[in-house]
């Protein structure tokens, strides 16, 4: 009796760990996301039938630690942090609170990256390729916590003196009204 | 005895992994010293080589004494001997075994002292600065001057004249990495957010390769540098050639291709002084086309190299911070067409 819960219990434990699964770091975006991107709309007006709105947002780069760093990586480097400091605002507005001008979706962000906004916000058109601008969506989601904890996680791939702020709790966004957003 | 395998520093293990190897001339060969700090690291390395081969002959001879002396068999009892003569020669060899040990350790021990001594020793009153700083996964190379316009910057090939004491300002960008030149001085480690200065000399024309030392990363086996030592004439002339900007492509196709640089993701991380390319991330391409390799000592600086390198660096160091850029191949050809004008 002994021996077989002893035996029941290990299959069991070699079981649960079939439900591990490494963190997959994506070197090697596919070619079309690798491309500067000039096809992004603002305007749901256009001719014709279609209806342009914000491009849907490629789960990986939400869900995936590594893209967090390498956006928080590009954030310093492509230079986001010379008017948005470190999410806290500076020339430009911060990115650590719930008060979003043109939406928290990530397609909303990657619109604002890809198009610019009026008042100063540059345009990374014809710049960044697609998947760095995604990489960099998901790191400014983590600045308001609006990311899963455990995509955002407190380590940082490089060096920093302070605490990482892609760790920042959880903040219910609110539109240009001071209002919560509806739930989805 | 064994313990003074510890007195050798890791310099000197890898050294000797590497001279068994093989590895071709002036490329990371510590025991082909090119200036007087490898000369005194190769001179230590011998010391030490030659007293352990006594050491070893000693021991195995030792080893070999006791296996050949004559056994009893184990069924019969042996009698207690009593045989003070004896016990007191057995003591005598063990503690003057002992004192030779200790004694030989501390002598090494001396003379590892004395070498570090006189390795760091070399100082100058009017020494060249070169500032190197490490980056996941290339080296940043700056001759910082007074005045700006009158600065170097260049990225994994460093110039030197011979024979004269140069400083090294060392830094790191992100993680911690260590700049080895073997054939030039031991390893310096370079850490990020403190910078410490080290001497090099070089006394004979050569081109010397180095590595990072320091497991820094996915891409740390591909971190590659290369210091070219020349006359000061030549060195002088080649920094002249450094401070100028890139000049303005005269043919349509570099002009195309400048046009490319310009207006894709390249310009987020390149510098080419001379055009409105100037962000730090990535090396300064403003005379890609003098230096002999690409990325980091990985890939030859060749006209396919380059493009391959540009269209998809993911395959060729994966997990590097350059984005793969699939460009036309009109544009790829008029970009790195662009970038060979660039010497």
């Amino acid at each position: 009796m002994q021996t077989d819960l002893a035996l029941w219990s290990a299959v069991a434990g070699m079981l649960m760990l079939l439900a591990c699964s490494r963190e997959e770091r994506q070197f090697r975006p596919s070619p079309p996301a690798s491309e500067v991107i000039n096809s992004v709309q603002v305007s749901g007006l256009n001719p014709g039938a279609n209806p342009v709105g914000a491009p849907p947002a490629p789960e990986y780069y939400q869900e995936s630690a590594y893209a967090v760093s390498q956006g928080k990586t590009l954030f310093n480097e492509y230079n986001c942090s010379g008017c948005h400091a470190n999410g806290g605002g500076g020339i430009g507005p911060p990115l650590m609170d719930n008060y979003w001008i043109y939406g928290s979706e990530p397609g909303n962000i990657f619109t604002t990256i890809i198009q610019g906004r009026p008042n100063g916000m540059p345009s990374f058109r014809n710049r960044i390729p697609e998947f760095q601008a995604w990489e960099i969506v998901a790191y400014v989601r983590s600045l308001s916590g609006l990311l899963p904890k455990d995509v955002a996680p407190s380590r940082s791939d490089r060096f920093y003196v302070k605490p990482p702020e892609q760790s920042m709790p959880y903040q219910v966004p609110t539109g240009i009204t001071g209002k919560p957003e509806p739930p989805k | 005895m064994t313990g003074a395998a510890f007195f050798i520093t890791s310099d000197q293990f890898h050294c000797g992994v590497s001279l068994l190897v093989g590895g071709g001339p002036g490329r990371h060969r510590m025991l082909d010293p090119a200036g007087p700090q490898a000369g005194n690291i190769e001179w230590l390395y011998w010391v030490i080589f030659w007293i352990l081969l006594v050491v070893f002959v000693l021991t195995i001879a030792g080893f070999a004494r006791a296996a050949a002396r004559t056994r009893t068999s184990a069924t019969e009892m042996l009698p207690i001997v009593k045989d003070p003569e004896g016990d007191r020669r057995a003591h005598w060899a063990v503690g003057s075994a002992v004192a030779v040990t200790v004694l030989t350790l501390f002598a090494i021990l001396v003379m590892s002292v004395i070498t570090g001594k006189k390795v760091e020793g070399l100082t100058s009153q009017n020494p060249i600065t070169i500032q190197v700083i490490g980056h996941q996964w290339w080296w940043e190379v700056i001759y910082p001057n007074a005045q700006a316009d009158q600065t170097v910057t260049t990225a994994n090939e460093i110039h030197v004249p011979v024979g004269k004491p140069i400083v090294l300002l060392t830094n790191s960008a992100d993680v911690i990495h260590s700049f080895w030149a073997p054939s030039i001085n031991g390893k310096r480690d370079l850490l990020p957010g403190y910078s410490s200065a080290f001497w090099i000399q070089i006394d004979q024309p050569g081109v010397y390769h180095g590595q990072c030392a320091e497991f820094c990363g996915l891409q740390h086996a591909h971190m590659g540098f290369s210091i070219v030592a020349e006359s000061a004439s030549a060195f002088a002339q080649w920094q002249e050639r450094q401070l100028k900007p890139a000049p303005d492509p005269a043919d349509p196709e570099p002009r195309r291709g400048r046009q490319v640089f310009l207006t894709h993701a390249c310009l987020m991380c390149h510098t080419i002084r001379g055009t409105g390319a100037g962000s730090r991330f990535g090396p300064d391409l403003t005379h890609l086309a003098s230096r002999s390799m690409i990325a980091a000592e990985t890939l030859p600086n060749t006209r396919g190299a380059l493009a391959g390198w540009i269209v998809d660096p993911q395959r060729i160091k994966p997990g590097n911070q350059m984005t793969p850029n699939p460009l036309e191949p009109d544009d790829l050809e008029a970009l790195v067409s662009y970038l060979g004008t660039l010497n």
